[in-house]
């Protein structure tokens, strides 16, 4: 990537609109081509062409991936992989049941939850499956791919499929909605019910309670190398460090591209130290961690920004809304 | 702000105790020729039989918000199933909860004012309490779900009306009203009604707060003084000091939350010449300026709760205390 300093403060005219006709509630990039989940059901990929697909009779509830897969998880109770060739698999299917989460762990391994009871679907061999207290709020797989993270109301839990033994249970009362895991695996973060942010050293079960959010943090995002988590849920980005081994406590968030809308969506750079940070109103900015130098990439329509992601890359970015007007930045 | 609130899903909570005839009249809103789709949620399926609709089952989890306010639970599966039914929204236009009967409704009215999306989205239209004429008045003796169900309801069907004397619908009526002021009651039988009976209440909605009949207020509680539930009301004819009302109201939400169920007011301030209206569940408060005093009408402040185990006269005092 060009440095920014000696870039245009604004990049709009390399923005590809879409109009993709429904709400986005993810995106993920497969390979070059951009897979949009659309609330009613459909995933349309955008390569040099526009593909859609039905992956579900019904809403998708939750939307995971990686590289090469989406997945999509909906409320006719099916998991569905989409591939960038537009091959469609589902991978599980319960009628009656919605599922609520899914999740993308390495070698092909699918994570997903119908309410209280979480599976685990590694690439070859048998389906694991626990009940866990109350409804999943969230799943993650730890980078190895071997431990899952759990949200629920009162806590995480760590959830090792193919181990006997119980889940180690991270408590914090109150209801835990996302959680991630920091790439370096020392952190666990959750999203809560009130407009904050939880988090577990697990080395030492130390809590880290990051508040001050107007409103409920629905996105958030490590950043390259795992220095800083990206969170929206303000009406800027608020950016926790976590680059020491103590992490957040006792140290400002940096607080980067101020407006007076909120943050509704967050997307790190696969490489550099740089995330897209959408807003309530449509408008999606570059921004630079290191200076907080602004790049303009969407302006604003009133539809919130609802998904972002960036090509492996970092060479592109894809933009969905809530109003189902979409794009591509191709950098 | 009139086009943003009708752009809402309307939500319509049924509540009722056991074998009142919450299902029969699920099935009539349902089954009714009005060409409306509903989203339903459910606790349990089987009951009912429906081919256009969506229906979801309900887990009842009550989660406790960590924000300090120790009355203030929500629905979690609620927050999770409105979302999700959010992603459909084009495919029905409004959605009904149908609660067990031994459910407290509190929750469930929270969650629409807690959540954030839920509460941007949609907009609770009435909590609808379905009572057996026959034997309510032995529930509000022995189970504290039904005189929460009566408590919190916007809508009361008294069903069953044809299994008890017109001098006893009377007496239950009355112990209603000791109870709740505010409720619309509906004498039915096999819960037959009129479906804009049911729908379309807009019980919390500011703009639709018109008057609190002073007649209901003082009738009922001097007949049937219910020791553990009831309401209270207070009257002003000299006008308030803002000044004074908040921080007062505030406090008291704050400290008497738990025992307050409802509160409903409509104030006029000094120097104001709009009509302030609010209304409350626990600890809750929603209150605007509401439209301008008409010049025909009394500028009297009133204000309701209903609960239970509640000083009247320090809530007299602390009212009266707000004049200005």
């Amino acid at each position: 990537m060009p440095p920014l300093s000696s870039s245009p403060s604004s990049l709009t005219s390399k923005l590809r609109r879409l109009d993709l006709d429904g709400a986005v509630v993810g995106v993920r990039f497969l390979g070059a081509s951009a897979a949009f989940a659309l609330g009613e059901g459909e995933v349309v990929l955008v390569g040099e062409g526009e593909t859609r697909l039905a992956a579900h009779k019904g809403a998708v509830l939750s939307v995971a991936g990686d590289d090469r897969r989406l997945l999509t998880g909906g409320d006719d109770g099916r998991v569905v992989a989409t591939l960038a060739d537009g091959t469609m698999q589902a991978l599980f299917e319960q009628k009656g049941r919605w599922i609520d989460q899914v999740a993308a762990g390495p070698d092909g391994a699918v994570a997903f939850s119908a309410g209280k009871t979480a599976h685990f679907q590694p690439g070859k061999g048998e389906r694991k499956s626990h009940d866990f207290p109350s409804t999943v709020g969230g799943l993650a797989f730890a980078p190895k791919g071997t431990r899952l993270a759990v949200a629920h109301y009162g806590g995480v839990s760590l959830w090792f499929p193919n181990a006997q033994a119980k889940p180690e249970f991270l408590e914090w009362k109150g209801s835990h909605r996302g959680v991630m895991w920091s790439p370096d695996t020392r952190f666990v973060v959750t999203t809560m019910q009130e407009a904050a942010l939880h988090g577990w050293r697990l080395a030492d079960g130390g809590h880290m309670r990051m508040s001050g959010y107007p409103s409920r943090v629905t996105s958030m995002a490590f950043t390259a190398g795992g220095k800083f988590l990206a969170t929206s849920g303000s009406s800027e980005a608020i950016l926790w460090p976590f680059a020491s081994k103590e992490g957040p406590m006792g140290k400002q968030p940096t607080m980067l591209a101020p407006r007076d809308v909120r943050v509704s969506a967050v997307a790190a750079h696969p490489r550099d130290e740089v995330i897209a940070c959408g807003y309530e109103d449509g408008l999606v900015l570059m921004v630079r961690i290191s200076d907080g130098a602004e790049i303009l990439l969407r302006s604003p329509d009133a539809a919130p920004v609802t998904a972002l992601a960036w090509r492996g890359d970092g060479g592109a970015l894809a933009i969905g809304t809530e109003s189902g007007a979409a794009g591509l930045v191709v950098f | 702000m009139a086009d943003m609130a009708s752009a809402k899903i309307p939500v319509t909570v049924l509540t009722g105790y056991l074998g009142a005839g919450k299902t029969t009249l699920l099935n009539r809103i349902l089954s009714e020729p009005h060409g409306k789709k509903f989203a339903v949620v459910v606790n349990e399926f089987g009951e009912i039989g429906i081919d256009n609709d969506l229906v979801v089952g309900a887990d009842e989890e009550v989660f406790e918000m960590n924000n300090g306010c120790i009355c203030c639970t929500v629905r979690g599966d609620l927050i999770r199933i409105i979302d999700g039914l959010l992603r459909r929204k084009n495919d029905f236009d409004g959605i009904i909860i149908e609660t067990t009967g031994l459910a407290d409704p509190a929750p469930v009215a929270q969650t629409f004012f807690v959540d954030e999306t839920v509460g941007a989205k949609t907009m609770l239209d009435a909590v609808v309490t379905v009572a057996d004429a026959k034997w309510l008045k032995d529930r509000l003796k022995d189970a504290p779900e039904a005189k929460n169900q009566i408590a919190f309801a916007d809508v009361i069907l008294l069903n069953k009306t044809d299994l008890v004397s017109e001098t006893d619908l009377k007496d239950v009526e009355m112990r209603i009203r000791a109870i709740n002021p505010f409720a619309r009651i509906h004498r039915t039988q096999r819960s037959e009604i009129a479906i804009d009976k049911v729908l379309g209440q807009g019980a919390f909605d500011l703009d639709r707060i018109q008057a609190i009949d002073p007649d209901f207020l003082e009738g009922g509680h001097r007949h049937f003084h219910d020791e553990d539930m009831r309401s209270y009301s207070f009257a002003s004819d000299k006008p308030l000091d803002a000044d004074k009302f908040f921080p007062w109201i505030q406090e008291l939400t704050q400290t008497e939350g738990p025992n307050i169920l409802r509160s409903k007011g409509i104030l006029a301030f000094k120097d104001d010449p709009d009509r302030f209206v609010f209304q409350g569940v626990h600890m809750i408060l929603d209150g605007d300026h509401q439209r301008p005093w008409r010049a025909d009408e009394a500028k009297t402040s009133r204000i309701v709760f209903i609960g239970r185990q509640l000083d009247a006269a320090a809530l007299e005092k602390g009212f009266l205390s707000c004049v200005a």
